[in-house]
């Protein structure tokens, strides 16, 4: 069979069309579109930013205030960073969310067969959504950490701290890569349960369900478990002075980021092989 | 140019898709045409690589669909449900649907044009009627300005007018010189617009004609007879070129014999007649004989529904 391309047929009207190949670069363009097309994406993206910042600075204003009264029992164990920090365990739910419907929606609706029309070996598909999302999900969410870091030391005023101490800048941006990859994985759980309530579910089921599942564990076995478990092993990279027993921050994200690519590579292998 | 070759699908037990091979050629439209559940919504996703095959595979323009290196430049499909985000502006979905290929904004305007979207383009999919929806799928399929068009009832949903701007677009799309593949339940919808029908009923082929074939040789004659000793008649008119039905009884509805020669054969034997009546068959029933049960018929020669049964060489 020949390989030229047939177009035999006679254009009556219009000028004629560029043609042009799909390529991964292409796919991410059009990935972009996508995601800035619709008012769902943005206004969680818009809730992820906000409640990282507004639900830090609240925190902080709170502890400020409590700390103020004499004899908190606040005072020994206060970490004014992780006050700043801690708008991820709100902001998380809407990363996660926002990494599922970039996926499960085009399921829901249907989309998913026009994309795979213009893509038909599909795997550039989740490259370019797992691609745009990180750098997308990665820029906003650093700098909303950094935003509600900068503006939670504020309200602390001097019983706050700052970047240059240390292990707070790492934190900081910390909070932003965890968010990240907790979108990342919801991407993965996407494409592999193509439901939106079926992902979500199992997305903060892995985040928030497993570690409690965790402390059941008989003592030993849940001190050499519970660690590596992946919001335990994520979430370490935010704290400024880790606890005993956990792991060592970058350690933790790399293997939170193991659980990622395992899920990227699982939906990576059933997206190709199932009908759409 | 479409050719597919074997094609089977099952979804658990069901075969949904059996054997089918076929060639759709460029220059006219080709109808693709079978009830409900017959497997042509099934078929099309495979042309499109959307569903695997469990046998057999399919080609489009010498290629596996997958294979093409730009394949909105070879097909343009409008699948049978909607595949468009609602909360997206029909452009905003034409727009990253070009992205993936590199197709110019001016292309995602031109196909707006082109499929009458204009006003509607920059609201929210959600919101369009079922005719701009097709519209919008239509714009889609003619995004890459592609050799072959795969749609999947297009006209479903539309009023009159949008069903004749379909008619209008596909022969002229055809008369281009392009592929044009366009599925439906209507015979008489299809008997307008296409010139080449591949009929299938429970996923197999069952016939491979021209329209103009298909028109003139079911739209013979029949004759309805009714008659209290329709039993007995119906063994007096029994002949090799004869079909006789009935489904009520005391009623005959005989083909390949006119009103005269039944009632001459009547006359003849003495048999009491109360009605004779010549019908004129439509199309619409002629095709729903044809698919009425697909496996019966592949036993059933001599009915005279044109060169049934040519599979693709
Ligand atoms: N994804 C699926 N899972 C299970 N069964 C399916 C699936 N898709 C199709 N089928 C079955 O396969 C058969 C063929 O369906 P298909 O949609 O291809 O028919 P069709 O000719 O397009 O019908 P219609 O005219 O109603 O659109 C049907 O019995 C249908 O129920
Ligand atoms: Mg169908």
């Amino acid at each position: 069979m020949s390989t030229a391309n047939v177009t035999a047929f006679r254009r009556t009207a219009g000028p004629a069309v560029d043609r042009r190949r799909v390529t991964q670069g292409r796919v991410m363009r059009s990935e972009w579109i996508k995601l800035w097309s619709l008012r769902s994406t943005v206004y969680t993206l818009v809730a992820a930013v906000g409640t990282m910042i507004g639900a830090g600075m609240l925190l902080c204003a709170f502890m400020a205030a409590q700390a103020a009264l004499p004899g908190s029992p606040h005072q020994a164990l206060f970490d004014p960073a992780g006050a700043g920090l801690r708008g991820v365990s709100l902001a998380q739910l809407a990363v996660g969310v926002l990494g599922v419907l970039l996926v499960t929606a085009e399921y829901s609706t249907g989309m998913i067969r026009a994309t795979l029309s213009a893509v038909p070996r599909r795997l550039p598909v989740l490259w370019a959504k797992a691609g745009v999302f990180t750098v997308v999900a990665a820029v906003l969410m650093i700098a909303a950490s950094f935003t509600a870091f900068l503006g939670g030391q504020a309200v602390l005023g001097e019983r706050g701290t700052t970047l240059a101490a240390d292990g707070v800048a790492r934190a900081v941006a910390g909070a932003g890569l965890y968010l990240t990859v907790v979108g990342l994985l919801g991407v993965g759980l996407g494409f592999i349960l193509r439901n939106t309530a079926g992902a979500v579910a199992a997305l903060f089921g892995l985040l928030l369900v497993l570690p409690t599942l965790g402390e059941v564990l008989p003592a030993d076995w849940g001190r050499r478990v519970v660690p590596y478990l992946p919001s335990n092993a994520g979430q370490v990279i935010m704290s400024v002075r880790p606890a005993p027993g956990e792991l060592a921050p970058w350690t933790g994200f790399a293997i939170f980021c193991g659980y990622a690519a395992v899920t990227i590579v699982v939906a990576a292998v059933l997206l190709k092989r199932r009908d759409a | 140019m479409i050719e597919a070759n074997g094609l089977t699908k099952r979804y658990g037990g069901k075969v949904a898709v059996d054997n089918l091979s076929f060639t759709v050629r460029p220059g006219v439209v080709t109808g693709f045409l079978g009830p409900n559940g017959a497997g042509k919504s099934t078929t099309m996703r495979m042309i499109l690589g959307l569903d695997a095959p469990g046998a057999g595979h399919a080609t489009v323009n010498g290629r596996r669909y997958t294979r093409h290196a730009a394949p909105l430049h070879e097909v343009g499909a409008l699948l049978e449900a909607r595949a468009v985000h609602p909360g997206r502006s029909g452009y905003d979905h034409l727009l990253a649907l070009a992205a993936t290929t590199g197709i110019s904004r001016r292309r995602v305007d031109e196909v707006i044009d082109l499929a009458g979207l204009g006003e509607v383009a920059h609201r929210r999919v959600g919101g369009f009627s079922l005719g701009m929806g097709q519209r919008l799928g239509i714009a889609s399929a003619l995004l890459g300005d592609p050799a072959t068009l795969i749609l999947d009832e297009p006209v479903n949903g539309l009023d009159p007018e949008g069903i004749l701007w379909i008619r209008t677009l596909l022969k002229g799309l055809a008369a281009e010189g392009r592929t044009v593949f366009v599925s439906s339940h209507l015979m008489s919808e299809m008997a307008l617009t296409a010139e080449q029908l591949i009929i299938v009923g429970r996923g197999r082929l069952i016939a491979d004609v021209a329209v103009a074939n298909f028109v003139r040789d079911s739209s013979r004659l029949t004759t309805r007879v009714r008659s209290p000793q329709a039993e007995w008649l119906r063994d007096l008119l029994a002949g090799p070129d004869v079909t006789v039905t009935g489904d009520v009884t005391g009623v005959l509805e005989v083909r390949g014999l006119d009103g005269e020669a039944v009632g001459r054969i009547a006359a003849r034997h003495g048999v009491t007649l109360y009605e004779l009546t010549p019908v004129h068959v439509s199309l619409e029933e002629a095709f729903m004989e044809l698919t009425r049960d697909a496996v019966e018929y592949h036993g059933v020669t001599g009915r005279g529904t044109a060169s049934v049964e040519r599979s693709a060489a």
